[in-house]
């Protein structure tokens, strides 16, 4: 079967604009978490977020895009102008039904949804932009980034949650395998407003604290919730024959996929997250002895952390493999997540070193190899990354260094 | 062909005019339309005050009160769909393994209405910026990210394989079924409960395409308001409802002696690449999601037999679909008859692609292509055979359905008798 | 007594910066009065927008063809203005 490669990647998170940014803050362990500054979040529970520093829409896009665009389809056209620049595609030059673009969503552009609703219920119908019929909806970064670079292949955009960024990557090696050579792919996503805010914390997984070192504390006895973040990465994925003929620099492979979805609540079946492991493995035909690191889904509350280590144990042992969580220093970036830690593990691969689990003292019941505190030099073939959403969803995908 | 082939096997529909599949045939065969003044919230500030709206009630439909209170009312449609699509096809699910078993919704614009409502209360009617959490309900949540819609589904069945919302605007219910037929032909699953759910009649919604001018303000005569290719049209209906479908390993669905409405035969997207809401007039983009769909099918452009068109009554969509079919089908778009449900039953964004799925298998089931309603005086660039106002009793093997949506989508899907000669 | 407001190139500049950005290479200062919306880089729906702001910020309805008709700033200043005066007379 086609093998597909990433060739190209944009990166727009928390701890750094621009791959080189987060990777040198990655590897260094240091965090984007702090209080919230896009607005005033003294009225809330919760007040720290993982918000994109340094990030002037103006500098990077056409004016005639800002008005009708949200912050986080901003992000996202960025980083998608970031990826293709990096992948060395002009897609002007290429055959316009070759290139497709696949992404994934949670809210859709909700702070441009609140700005009409607001206007709509303050003031009336009347005032509402012409723009909100397509800026807030989950489809938005899909078409954005296809009409800005003319790409006409299959698109496609999926919602499953944080589960999303894993399903959207898949799609996207589904269509090139398809015949379609170039797909671009990932997740930006975003919802640091106050209506945003508000959803997020009646979902009940959102960390109260106020301490940004102590908020979002993955496998930790002390895990409470986890912090919001922004961003997330977009990715160039091609046909990995195709890029190579091109003289392509690849990161690396996406040769494994899976999805499961957790029993009802109340089931006194087994979560999914172990079965997704296994069938992602065998969807790579790997086994659990070729993975070199787990880039977790590390959901920071106690019985969800539990889940994971259980799966993780399950397969590959008790301490069996390096396990990392570096979106302790991001939050989780909902649709964003998982494309922004396939960058990472793509990045380690390259680098031979696992990022570090930031903040965390790590509860010996779940028996994990936890990297902490300090980056791990190691030679990385194969990661594995996964990605759950909340009410079930479960991802996972195997990543390996080309060339193998 | 080799490789798996994908069926399907069962089908529930709630659309405008009645909850049912039985129902809402009744309604297309007869050419009923569902179009009505707006009734769920006092539309006379708005420029277009027409909806096609379903008189639902959820208790009545199997859903218990909490279900009722923690969904959106188109999450509600798709589970109160999913069933009736479950008891159709016959399947007993706990036959397959749970991992087999998938779970597709697509939806365009989620739960915008239950988003609308609560957003009024959280802010105090748009007084407060910094809006109040301590109004939110439990389940804003599930509102905020609708893949919570196929989280729903997935319980009411008991699946727990490979599950998500696709939301490609108003192509997200053909994309969903799409989605599910490759998950079954590439082997992640063997039943794919595939289908999509809108549920957009609320203010906001009504307001932004209020704002582009993309419904009609046809409200002095709402039954007759959805006008796709009639050169009097000026705009869509806005619409609600949902569409399912249990999708099956087509040997296997022969294996347990099921009913097979349709094999879904092939399948394409593309995009135009050129504008958030226009058209190039030329329809190529969607004349090459067709002509890939075909080519998928191995069916040749002059073997369709029937097209379900996208027909949402705007300007622009109608002429930019006749040219695509004469695009991509040649001489034979002037032979084969093309209609738009849309004309009875609305444009419920992306509920529609699966509702008009549903039309087309329904189509094929009773050899009856379904009409374009309120077709009077067609527009001189809309030159096909729209099958204006009547049903028409024509052998459908074949139905090609197509639909466009906001972000340039384009998408095609081709439904087949399985039985038919591969060559 | 109501005093009329116009609506003049300056604002029609401003209401477009607003609602839709200038196209980069384009120079809205420049003379434009007589240019094509769709050369100056503003398609249907950077219109409809504009066209809404108007509307709210002058407290007046265009027609539906308002927009798709004046396709110059000359001829949209012009239709805009004789909305200004039709609503000003019926308010008097």
């Amino acid at each position: 079967m086609t093998s597909v490669a990433v060739t190209g990647m944009g990166v727009v998170s928390p701890n750094g604009l621009g791959t080189q940014d987060f990777w040198s803050a990655t590897r260094g362990g240091k965090s984007g978490i702090g209080r919230v500054t896009r607005f005033d979040p003294a009225r809330y529970p919760a007040q720290l977020a993982g918000e994109v520093p340094g990030f002037r829409a103006e500098e990077h896009l056409p004016s005639r895009l800002l008005p009708q665009t949200d912050h986080m389809t901003r992000l996202a056209l960025t980083a998608a102008d970031w990826a293709l620049a990096d992948a060395g595609v002009r897609p002007a030059e290429l055959p316009e039904f070759d290139m497709g673009v696949v992404t994934a969503s949670s809210a859709g552009g909700f702070e441009f949804g609140q700005g009409e609703l607001r206007k709509l219920w303050s003031q009336g119908s009347q005032y509402v932009s012409a723009y909100q019929s397509f800026a807030w909806f989950y489809a938005v970064n899909s078409g954005q980034i296809s009409i800005r670079n003319g790409l006409k292949g299959p698109s496609g955009v999926l919602v499953s949650d944080q589960a999303g960024g894993l399903d959207a990557l898949a799609q996207a090696r589904r269509q090139i395998r398809k015949g379609t050579p170039l797909v671009v792919s990932g997740g930006v996503d975003g919802a640091i407003c106050p209506w945003g805010w508000v959803a997020q914390l009646a979902g009940g997984r959102i960390s109260t604290s106020n301490e940004p070192a102590r908020a979002y504390l993955p496998f930790d006895a002390e895990a409470r919730g986890h912090v919001p973040g922004e961003g997330g990465a977009i990715l160039v994925l091609e046909d990995a024959e195709t890029a190579r003929r091109r003289g392509a620099r690849t990161y690396g492979e996406l040769s494994g996929y899976a999805a499961t979805f957790d029993p009802r609540p109340g089931s006194d079946r087994a979560p999914g997250l172990r079965r997704t492991v296994e069938l992602a493995l065998e969807d790579a035909g790997l086994a659990p002895g070729d993975v070199d690191v787990v880039f977790a889904d590390a959901a920071g509350l106690p019985d969800l952390d539990r889940t994971e280590a259980e799966a993780i144990g399950a397969v590959f042992g008790p301490h069996g493999v390096p396990v990392t969580a570096p979106k302790t220093m991001t939050g989780r970036l909902y649709a964003g997540a998982g494309p922004l830690d396939v960058a990472a593990a793509l990045l380690s691969m390259n680098d031979g070193l696992i990022p570090p689990t930031v903040n965390v003292v790590p509860s010996p019941d779940y028996e994990l190899d936890l990297v902490l505190a300090q980056p791990r030099p190691a030679t990385l073939r194969t990661a594995l990354v996964l990605a759950r959403g909340q009410g079930g969803f479960n991802s996972a995908v195997v990543l390996e260094s080309s060339g193998r | 062909m080799t490789g798996r082939r994908v069926a399907v096997t069962g089908i529930g529909v709630l659309a405008p005019g009645g909850v049912g599949t039985e129902n809402f045939w009744d309604l297309l065969s007869a050419g009923r339309t569902a179009t009505r003044g707006i009734t769920f919230f006092d539309p006379s500030s708005f420029r277009s005050r027409v909806a096609a709206e379903i008189d639902f009630d959820a208790e009545a439909h199997g859903l218990t009160p909490q279900e009722t209170r923690r969904m959106d009312r188109a999450a509600q449609f798709a589970v109160v769909a999913t069933r009736e699509a479950l008891t159709d096809s016959g399947i007993a699910l706990d036959a397959h393994a749970p991992h087999r078993v998938g779970v597709t919704v697509g939806s365009a614009v989620g739960a915008t209405m239950g988003l609308d409502q609560e957003y009024r209360v959280v802010s105090d009617g748009g007084r407060l910026d910094c809006v109040d959490h301590t109004y939110a309900v439990p389940h804003l949540y599930d509102y905020l990210v609708p893949s919570s819609f196929a989280a729903e589904v997935a319980w009411a069945v008991g699946a727990e394989g490979p599950s998500t919302v696709v939301s490609t605007g108003c192509t997200s219910g053909i994309d969903s079924v799409g989605y599910a037929v490759e998950l079954i032909r590439e082997g992640s699953a063997d039943v794919m409960i595939a289908g999509s759910s809108d549920a957009p009649i609320s203010p906001i919604t009504m307001a932004c395409f209020d704002a582009i001018k993309a419904t009609t303000p046809r409200h002095d005569d709402p039954e007759h308001a959805s006008r796709p290719f009639d050169g009097s049209r000026n705009g869509f209906v806005l619409g609600e409802g949902a569409a399912v479908f249990v999708l099956e390993e087509l040997e296997a669905a022969r294996r347990r002696g099921a009913r097979v409405y349709a094999e879904i035969a092939g399948y394409a997207t593309r995009s135009n690449a050129y504008h958030m809401t226009g058209l190039r007039p030329d329809g190529a983009e969607m004349a090459e999601a067709i002509r890939s769909a075909l080519d998928e099918a191995r069916i040749a452009p002059q073997d369709v037999d029937y097209i379900n068109a996208h027909g949402s009554g705007t300007k622009q969509n109608d002429r930019h679909e006749t040219a695509a079919f004469k695009r991509s089908l040649k001489d034979h778009a002037y032979r084969v008859p093309v209609s738009s449900i849309k004309s009875m039953v609305g444009h419920s964004l992306g509920a529609i692609g699966s509702i008009e799925i549903a039309a087309s298998a329904l189509a094929m089931r009773h050899n009856v292509v379904p009409p374009t309603a309120n077709l009077h005086t067609p527009d001189p660039e809309c030159d096909l055979d729209y099958v204006p106002l009547a049903a028409r009793e024509w052998t459908t093997d074949t139905v090609l359905t197509v639909g466009s949506g906001f972000g340039g989508f384009q998408s095609a899907m081709v439904l087949a008798r399985p039985e038919r000669s591969l060559a | 007594m109501s005093t009329t407001r116009t609506f003049a190139l300056d604002d029609l500049r401003r209401i477009l910066l607003e609602g839709a950005g200038a196209e980069e290479g384009v120079d809205l200062d420049g003379d434009i009065l007589d240019t094509y919306f769709d050369e100056l880089g503003y398609e249907s729906l950077a219109l409809l927008e504009t066209g809404g702001r108007i509307e709210r910020e002058y407290g007046i309805t265009l027609d539906d063809s308002a927009l798709t008709d004046a396709v110059t700033p000359r001829q949209l200043i012009a239709v805009v203005n004789e909305h200004i005066t039709a609503a000003a007379e019926v308010a008097a």
